[in-house]
């Protein structure tokens, strides 16, 4: 069964008299522990599409299964929810919490979201601190610590309450090279370990390539499906 | 709970000066109340004080219709001896009356052979007077005889310095009885008696017997009977229980109960507490509307204060309630989060106005501050009661919850899409 199923998405934005189609009678399915990439350029609904994914905003017409659930039909509080037990999150701009500490901040879901005790906090945060480098850094405030530590942290954070999917909407788009392919090495490596679904959206062909499917919009249309060979991939990883 | 608190105290650090300064106009606005309060509150107590213990007393026993012509003195609404002995009867079986003291009350002239003025006098036994009204010693001069023999006379200050009398003097008062006659009787001045404001507190002083004298009374005839508790806070309930043992309605009653105890004096006396003998009791009660009003202000100061402080930080963190938002955050939860902020300030502001404000309160007391009030001097002593501290303290952390509800509530309906989106 597919982790997303996506049949016939448009959603229009309407101010005033104009209106414009963000995306236009969108159709595709996603397996569990799959890595998407969405590519296009600005304006193409790269984003409007992940928002929908993620229960933030709704479709005009058209419907969006997540791991079975209609998710368009979810009201404001189930969608929270539903947020909180299935999908993470990881911004462009990290948006950490600046008065958390790094550790704080990926004790946050498990804590004020999923509320697991302070045993299993314990466990996993340090377990994931380790896994994305950050074992030693856990006192220090978001402004203490470099842009590509952020979005480390921001993944940590958003695999703490090991969610099936993660929708990072232009994870690099803020990191140098460097950073953007360990923060993407991180994710794949995140991917086999939980078996989670990474979702994201980018514009930088350098890093498309790490997909394992790239979905290719244009003008709110999807132009293009791609399935990434294994040996490109395996380039593209050693890149960092 | 201690997660949400964690967050909201890091955010009030956060912005250190805004909270510094909300906190403090708080904290300032809690330290005038209760500066208010315990001032004003000492002031009203010192007066009553004053009025009930140097002339009112606590309460008072009149014939029926005297204290509505009372300013006429009516010396033929008066109670007469089986009335008395009555109601001293009643009086002793009250375990909670201290002391009760009968007096005549009249006005006459007074002459000291060269000049003449007018004068009100109460006749009392100076014993019982000294117990019901103990204050009364305190206003005499420094020179003055500390007890009352027949054939003496306190007189008041102010007629002491027009007429330039001094302790030792004779002199001489005129008075007219109820049958119109007229009659005159030489005293020796025994002491000044400093004035204080309210009823009575000018009047002059003789013995009882000297009243039954210079009114040619056939027998003892009393005009008021002064009562004093043991314990002023019982007022109402003493109040009651007088008029339920001497067969007088109940304050508001206009049925008068029976008691076999009170035959004969059954609605022909009236019971009053000393609320309703001294005009100053409209000035305690503006007192209280005054306190009631800084109060107010007080529950502006907090809510303007806080309400703006909190908009400000539910505006300056959509983002990051956005973000929240999208990992999942309940809306309720997020409305706690900011409403714990509000309610940190508030408590913050409560507990340090009120240190300060004790603090305060301590100097103005050490300081002995003199307030001059007409001719009397009152030396502040502020004192504020543990309930009006917690009530101060409890209304401000209300008002804080009250005014962060509407930027919390703002917060927790944003939409995480849109304040994902926000510059």
């Amino acid at each position: 069964m597919a982790l997303i199923e996506a049949k016939k998405i448009s959603k229009i934005y309407e101010t005033g008299e104009v209106k414009v189609e963000a995306l236009k009678n969108i159709s595709f399915d996603i397996e569990p522990a799959s890595f998407i990439s969405f590519v296009g350029p600005s304006g193409s609904g790269k984003t409007t599409l992940l928002n929908i994914i993620g229960c933030l905003d709704k479709p005009s017409s058209g419907s969006m299964f997540v791991n079975g659930t209609d998710v368009a039909a979810l009201d404001r509080v189930r969608s929270s929810m539903f947020r909180g037990e299935n999908i993470g999150f990881i911004f462009q701009d990290f948006n950490l919490i600046p008065v958390l500490t790094v550790y704080e901040n990926i004790e946050y879901p498990l804590l004020m979201v999923q509320n697991v005790g302070e045993e299993e906090r314990r466990k996993r945060i340090s377990a994931l601190l380790k896994d994305v480098g950050m074992a030693d850094q856990g006192n220090k405030f978001p402004d203490q610590i470099s842009g590509g530590q952020k979005q480390r942290v921001a993944v940590a954070r958003a695999l703490a309450v090991q969610p099936k999917l993660i929708l990072a909407d232009e994870p690099t788009a803020n990191l140098d090279h460097a950073s953007a392919y360990m923060v993407l090495d991180i994710m794949k490596k995140m991917k086999k370990e939980f078996h989670t679904t990474f979702i994201f959206s980018t514009h930088d062909p350098k890093i498309v390539g790490e997909a394992e499917i790239i979905y290719t919009l244009e003008d709110g249309e999807l132009k293009k499906r791609t399935a990434v060979k294994k040996s490109k991939k395996a380039k593209g990883g050693k890149h960092a | 709970m201690r997660k949400i608190f964690k967050i909201a105290f890091r955010n009030l650090l956060r912005y250190r000066r805004r909270t510094v300064l909300t906190s403090s106009l708080i904290t300032f606005g809690v330290v005038a109340v209760l500066l208010f309060v315990a001032v004003s509150g000492s002031f009203k107590n010192l007066m009553i004080g004053q009025i009930t213990d140097s002339m009112i007393g606590h309460l008072q026993i009149h014939k029926k219709g005297y204290v509505s012509s009372i300013d006429n003195l009516p010396l033929d609404l008066s109670i007469n001896k089986e009335g008395i002995k009555k109601i001293e009867t009643v009086l002793k079986q009250v375990p909670e009356v201290e002391a009760f003291s009968p007096r005549i009350k009249f006005g006459g002239i007074y002459s000291n052979f060269t000049e003449t003025t007018n004068i009100r006098l109460n006749a009392v036994y100076p014993d019982n007077e000294f117990k019901t009204v103990p204050q009364l010693l305190s206003r005499l001069s420094d020179n003055s005889k500390k007890t009352l023999d027949p054939g003496e006379i306190y007189i008041p200050e102010l007629l002491a310095n027009s007429m330039n009398v001094k302790p030792g003097d004779m002199a001489v008062i005129i008075a007219t009885n109820k049958d119109g006659s007229v009659n005159g009787k030489q005293f020796i001045v025994a002491g000044i008696l400093g004035s204080v404001t309210g009823p009575g507190g000018r009047d002059g002083y003789i013995h009882y017997d000297d009243g039954v004298d210079v009114l040619r009374m056939e027998q003892a005839e009393t005009h008021e009977i002064a009562v004093r508790l043991k314990n002023f806070e019982e007022l109402l309930n003493i109040d009651a229980v007088l008029r339920n043992k001497l067969g007088l309605p109940s304050t508001g009653d206009k049925a008068a109960k029976g008691d076999k105890d009170s035959k004969g004096s059954k609605e022909s006396l009236e019971v009053h507490t000393w609320e309703a003998l001294s005009p100053f009791v409209n000035i305690a009660n503006m007192i209280d509307i005054m306190s009631i009003f800084i109060k107010v202000m007080l529950i502006a100061i907090v809510m303007i204060s806080i309400m703006n402080v909190m908009m400000m930080a539910v505006y300056e963190r959509i983002r990051e309630i956005g973000t929240i938002g999208a990992i999942g955050t309940l809306p309720g939860k997020i409305l706690s989060m900011f409403m714990v902020e509000g309610l940190c300030l508030g408590v913050a502001g409560s507990i340090f106005g009120s240190i300060i404000g004790l603090i305060v309160i301590f100097i103005v007391n050490t300081l002995e501050i003199q307030f001059n009030f007409g001719r009397e001097v009152f030396i502040i002593n502020a004192s504020i009661s543990a309930g009006d501290l917690i009530g101060i303290s409890v209304i401000v952390i209300i008002i804080s919850l009250i005014a962060s509800f509407q930027p919390a509530f703002k917060a927790s309906r944003m939409e995480p899409i849109k304040a994902l989106r926000h510059v």
